[in-house]
C-alpha cells in the first residue's frame, strides 16, 4: 500500500492507479482466519471461565481426584502434541512441493487425531459409566462441555483434513490448496494450545484442588 | 427430558413430528389468527406479483445469489425495515394494553401473550432491525469509502446476510407455529430453564439468535479484513473516513463480543436439552453467571449499534456544514476509547445483584467515564457546525434531533450509573425510557440520517424531502410523547413489563405514551410513503452527478448507483476528505485506458446453507430429531461441496467498462450544459 508512488514523476498528485496488478483471490485469508481463530478462542475463554467458577461445585458428587486418570490424560496429550508435529512436517513438505509426502504426513496426523479422540471418548464413557454424568453436578457439566467442545473441534478438524487430502489429490499443491492447508495448520496448532490449557487448568490443577 | 402432553401419544407420530401437534397452532387466538391472515394474504399477493411479473429469475440471479457488497447491503436494509414493522406492531400493542388496563380491566392481552410480545419486541428491534440496518449501511458504504471493489470475502458476505435473514425467519415462525419466549429479551435463567419454560418459546429464541449470530460474526471478520487490507493506496489509518473508523471499531466489537453470546446460549441450551447444571438452582448451578456472561456480550452490543451511527453523524455534519470535520484525531481516539471501555462496564446492568460496594463503585465509575469520549464527540460535531454553511437537508435535521435527544438520554444514563440511584431506578420505566432515548434518539435517528444521506448513492435518485420532513417531525415529536412520560412513571416507581395497573392516577401518563406511539406509527407510514413517492418521482429527483450533496469522501467519486466494479481505476488518496481534495485540486476523470477487472462470481450456496439452518433449528426446537440430523448432514455436505468449486472469479471485459464509463461521461456532460 505505502510502496506505491502517490505522485507523478513531475510531482503532481496522482488520483488514480492507471496500471494496477490484479489482486489475486485470498489475499486477506490469513488475516481473516486469524481473526476467526481469536473469536473461537473467546468461546473457549468463556468455557474456561465457566469451569473456573463452577469447577469446585461438586454437589456432593465425585471430584477430580475421584475421576481423573493422569497417566491416561498424559498419553492423550502426547497424541495431540505428536499430531501437531506431524502436521508441521506436512507443511514443510508442502513448501518443498512434495505432494506425496504432504499426503503421508496428513494421514499420520489424522491417525494421531483419531487416537486422541478415541482415548477421550473412552475416558468419557468410563466416567459416565461410574455415574459421573454431565448432569450430576455443575463441575461435571462444565468439565464435559469444555473438554467436549475441544473434542468437537478436533472432530471438525479431522473432517476438514480428509477433505483437504481429497482436494490435494485432485488438484495438487496449487496456491488455493496451499492456503487451505495453512489455515488448517493454524487451526490444528490452535487446538493444541487450547489443549495445553485444558490439561493444565482442568486436569493438573483439578488434582490439586 | 420432559415432553409436553401430546394429543396423539403413538411413538411413530412422535418420532415424525416431535412435540409439534395441531394444538401448537394458535387457531383459537383471534389476534394471532387475524395477523396470520393479513400476513398470509400480503405474502401471497407479493409472491403472486413476483410470479406474475416473472421476477423470480431476476431476483435469484441479481439479488439473492449476489456477492456484490452493494446489493447485500441493500438486502440487509430491506430486512431491517420489514422487521421494523413487526417490532413496532409489538410496541404499539404494548402501549395500547398499558393505556387501558386500569381499574380492574385486564386490557385485551392475557399475560401469556403480553409476555411474548415484550420479549419479541426487544429481540426483534435489536437483532433484526438495528443490527441489519447498521450492518447494511456498513456493507454498502465501507468498500466505497476506502476505494475498494468489494469486501475481502464476497461469498462469506452473502452467506452472512442469509444467516441473519434465517434468524429473522425463525423468529417470525414462532408467531404462527408454537410461541415465542416469555422471558424478556435476554432470557435470564432460572426462568428460561426447562423447568419454568418447558415450551418451545425459549428454544425459538436460542436458535434464532444462534443462526443469526453466525452471520453477524462472519460479517464482522469480513469487514475488519476489508478495512485493514483493502484500503486505496495512500489511505493510511489516520486518513480513513470517520464512518470507516467507526465501522472498524464496531466490527472489532462484534468479533470480540458475539462469541460470548454464542457460548452462553450454548450453555443455556445444554441446560435445556441435556439437563446439565450451569444455570440451575441446584447441583451447583449459578444463574447469576448467565447474567454476567450475557451482559459481557450485551454491553458491547450497545456500542456495536451506536458507534457506526456516530460515524454517520460525523459524515453528515461535515458534508452539510461544508467544513472539514472538527477534531478528526480526537474523534478517532474517542471512538477507540469507547471501544475499549465498553468491555469494562457490563456489571452496571445489575448493580442490585449484590457484588458489594467496591465492585459496584468500579463499574459505576467506568460507566461515567464513557460519557467523556462521547461528550468529546458531541463538541466535535458542534464545532464542525460552528461557522459552517449549514444546509438543513433531511440528514442534517436528523443529526440535530439526535444531538438534542441523545444528550437527554446520555444524562439519564450517567444518572443510572450511580449505584445508589440505580438501586431505586433498577428495572423501572425510567430505565426503559433511558435506553429507548439512546436507541431511538441515537441509533434510529442516525440510521434515518444515513438512509436519507446515502439513498441517492444506492439508487441514483434522492428521497422526496416533503414526506421525509413529515416523517421526521412525527418521529421526533412522537418519541418525546412516547418516552418522556415513562421517565416520570419510572421516577414514581413503576416497574417495567407490567400488564395491568391498580393506581388510576398513573393512567394519564400511559395514555400520553400511547399517543406518542401513534405519532411514531404515522412517522413510519410517512417514511414508507416517502420511499414510494420518491420512486414515482425518480426522474425529477435523479442524481446524475454521483455527488448530490457536494460530498467529501470517496463514495461520492463514483456514479450513483455505482457500477458493479465501484471504481474503474483504484483511486489514490492524499487527504482525509479524499474526494473533496480531488475536487479542489483539479482531478479529471479518466475516460480511456480501461482494463479488464477481476470480480467474484455469484453463488446460491449462501441461500441453501441458510435454508438448511432454518430446517435444523426447526428440528431442534420441536424435538424432530430426524429433521435436525438430516439438515445438519446437509449443511456439512453443501459446505464441503462448495469448497470443491475453485472457479470463483470472472473478468469484466475492458469493453464493458469502457461502455459503462462512456455512458457516465455523457451524463456528466449533459449535467454541465444543463
Amino acid at each position: 500500500m505505502s510502496d506505491t508512488a502517490l505522485t507523478t514523476p513531475q510531482g503532481a498528485p496522482l488520483f488514480h492507479l492507471a496500471d494496477e496488478h490484479e489482486h489475486a483471490e485470498g489475499g486477506s485469508t490469513a488475516l481473516g482466519f486469524w481473526i476467526y481463530l481469536m473469536s473461537d478462542c473467546l468461546i473457549f475463554a468463556i468455557l474456561f471461565a465457566t469451569f473456573g467458577v463452577l469447577g469446585g461445585s461438586y454437589a456432593a458428587g465425585p471430584s477430580p481426584k475421584d475421576l481423573f486418570d493422569l497417566p491416561l490424560v498424559a498419553l492423550n496429550t502426547s497424541m495431540l502434541l505428536l499430531s501437531s508435529i506431524t502436521y508441521g512436517f506436512a507443511m514443510l513438505a508442502m513448501q518443498r512441493g512434495r505432494t506425496g509426502q504432504v499426503q503421508a504426513w496428513l494421514a499420520v496426523t489424522a491417525l494421531f487425531g483419531l487416537a486422541f479422540l478415541s482415548i477421550e471418548l473412552y475416558e468419557f464413557a468410563h466416567m459416565i459409566h461410574e455415574g459421573a454424568t454431565p448432569q450430576r453436578s455443575a463441575f461435571l457439566s462444565s468439565f464435559f462441555t469444555l473438554v467436549g467442545t475441544h473434542g468437537l473441534h478436533v472432530t471438525f478438524g479431522l473432517i476438514w483434513l480428509v477433505t483437504l487430502m481429497v482436494q490435494v489429490k485432485k488438484r495438487g499443491l496449487i496456491a488455493a490448496n496451499q492456503r487451505r492447508l495453512s489455515c488448517l495448520s493454524m487451526f490444528w496448532h490452535f487446538l493444541d494450545v487450547i489443549w495445553i490449557g485444558v490439561f493444565t487448568f482442568v486436569y493438573l490443577m483439578g488434582m490439586l484442588r | 427430558m420432559t415432553s409436553a402432553p401430546m394429543s396423539d401419544n403413538s411413538p411413530i407420530v412422535h418420532a415424525i413430528f416431535g412435540r409439534l401437534t395441531l394444538e401448537s397452532l394458535p387457531l383459537n387466538e383471534p389476534i394471532v389468527v387475524g395477523t396470520f391472515i393479513v400476513v398470509a394474504l400480503g405474502g401471497l399477493a407479493l409472491l403472486g406479483a413476483i410470479t406474475y411479473f416473472k421476477l423470480w429469475g431476476y431476483l435469484w440471479r441479481e439479488w439473492f445469489t449476489s456477492v456484490d457488497h452493494k446489493r447485500i447491503g441493500i438486502m440487509y436494509l430491506v430486512l431491517g425495515i420489514v422487521m421494523l414493522l413487526r417490532g413496532f406492531s409489538d410496541a404499539i400493542m404494548m402501549r395500547l394494553q398499558q393505556s387501558i388496563a386500569f381499574g380492574g380491566s385486564q386490557g385485551y392481552l392475557d399475560s401469556h401473550h403480553y409476555d411474548q410480545i415484550f420479549t419479541a419486541h426487544g429481540v426483534i428491534m435489536i437483532f433484526f432491525v438495528a443490527m441489519p440496518l447498521v450492518t447494511g449501511l456498513m456493507n454498502f458504504i465501507v468498500p466505497l469509502q476506502i476505494g475498494a471493489r468489494d469486501v475481502s470475502f464476497p461469498f462469506l458476505n452473502n452467506f452472512s446476510f442469509w444467516m441473519t435473514a434465517a434468524g429473522a425467519v425463525i423468529v417470525m415462525m414462532s408467531l404462527f407455529i408454537g410461541e415465542f419466549a416469555r422471558t424478556g429479551w435476554l432470557a435470564y435463567p432460572p426462568l428460561s430453564n426447562i423447568g419454568y419454560s418447558p415450551d418451545v418459546g425459549v428454544d425459538y429464541y436460542i436458535w434464532a439468535l444462534q443462526v443469526a449470530g453466525v452471520g453477524t460474526l462472519l460479517s464482522g471478520v469480513n469487514l475488519i479484513c476489508t478495512i485493514v487490507k483493502m484500503r486505496a493506496p495512500g489511505m493510511t489509518m489516520m486518513k480513513m473516513p470517520i464512518f470507516t473508523w467507526t465501522a472498524l471499531c464496531t466490527n472489532i466489537l462484534i468479533v470480540a463480543a458475539f462469541p460470548v453470546l454464542t457460548a452462553v446460549l450454548a450453555l443455556l441450551s445444554l441446560d435445556r436439552y441435556v439437563g446439565t447444571n450451569f444455570f440451575t438452582n441446584d447441583f451447583g448451578g449459578n444463574p447469576m453467571m448467565y447474567v454476567n456472561l450475557i451482559w459481557i456480550w450485551g454491553h458491547p452490543e450497545v456500542y456495536i449499534l451506536i458507534l457506526p451511527v456516530f460515524g454517520i453523524f460525523s459524515e453528515v455534519t461535515a458534508t452539510f456544514s461544508r467544513k472539514r470535520l472538527f477534531g478528526y484525531t480526537s474523534m478517532v481516539y474517542a471512538t477507540v476509547v469507547i471501544t475499549v471501555l465498553s468491555y469494562l462496564v457490563w456489571l452496571h446492568h445489575f448493580f442490585t445483584m449484590g457484588s458489594g460496594a467496591s465492585v459496584n463503585s468500579f463499574f459505576g465509575i467506568t460507566t461515567m467515564i464513557i460519557s467523556i469520549p462521547t461528550g468529546a464527540k458531541m463538541f466535535n460535531w458542534l464545532f464542525t457546525m460552528y461557522r459552517g454553511r449549514i444546509r438543513f437537508e433531511l440528514p442534517m435535521m436528523w443529526t440535530l434531533a439526535f444531538m438534542l435527544t441523545f444528550i437527554i438520554g446520555g444524562m439519564t444514563g450517567v444518572l443510572l450509573a450511580v449505584p445508589p440511584a440505580d438501586f431505586v431506578l433498577h428495572n423501572s420505566l425510567f430505565l426503559v425510557a433511558h435506553f429507548h432515548n439512546v436507541i431511538i434518539g441515537g441509533v434510529l435517528f442516525g440510521l434515518f440520517a444515513g438512509i436519507s444521506y446515502w439513498f441517492p448513492k444506492a439508487f441514483g435518485f434522492k428521497l422526496d424531502p416533503f414526506w421525509g420532513k413529515l416523517s421526521f417531525w412525527f418521529w421526533v415529536v412522537g418519541f418525546y410523547f412516547a418516552f418522556m412520560p415513562l421517565y416520570v412513571l419510572g421516577l414514581m416507581g413503576v416497574t417495567r413489563r407490567l400488564r395491568v395497573f391498580d393506581d388510576p392516577a398513573l393512567q394519564i401518563w400511559f395514555v400520553i405514551a400511547a399517543f406518542g406511539a401513534v405519532l411514531i406509527a404515522l412517522g413510519i407510514l410517512f417514511f414508507l410513503i416517502q420511499i414510494a413517492v420518491s420512486i414515482r418521482r425518480r426522474e425529477s429527483l435523479r442524481d446524475t452527478t454521483g455527488d448530490p450533496w457536494d460530498g467529501r469522501t470517496l463514495e461520492w467519486a463514483t456514479a450513483s448507483p455505482p457500477p458493479d466494479y465501484n471504481f474503474a481505476f483504484t483511486p489514490v488518496v492524499h487527504d482525509n476528505d479524499a474526494w473533496w481534495d480531488m475536487k479542489n485540486r483539479g482531478y479529471t476523470r479518466p475516460e480511456s485506458g480501461f482494463k479488464a477487472i477481476l470480480m467474484p462470481r455469484n453463488t446460491g450456496t449462501g441461500v441453501i446453507l441458510a435454508g438448511l439452518s432454518v430446517a435444523l433449528a426447526f428440528g431442534l426446537i420441536w424435538y424432530i430429531w430426524w429433521l435436525a440430523a438430516v439438515s445438519f448432514a446437509g449443511l456439512l455436505a453443501v459446505a464441503i461441496g462448495h469448497t470443491f468449486n475453485y472457479a470463483r472469479d470472472f473478468r469484466i471485459p475492458a469493453e464493458t467498462i469502457l461502455a459503462t464509463e462512456t455512458a457516465r461521461t455523457r451524463l456528466l456532460a449533459a449535467e454541465v450544459t444543463r
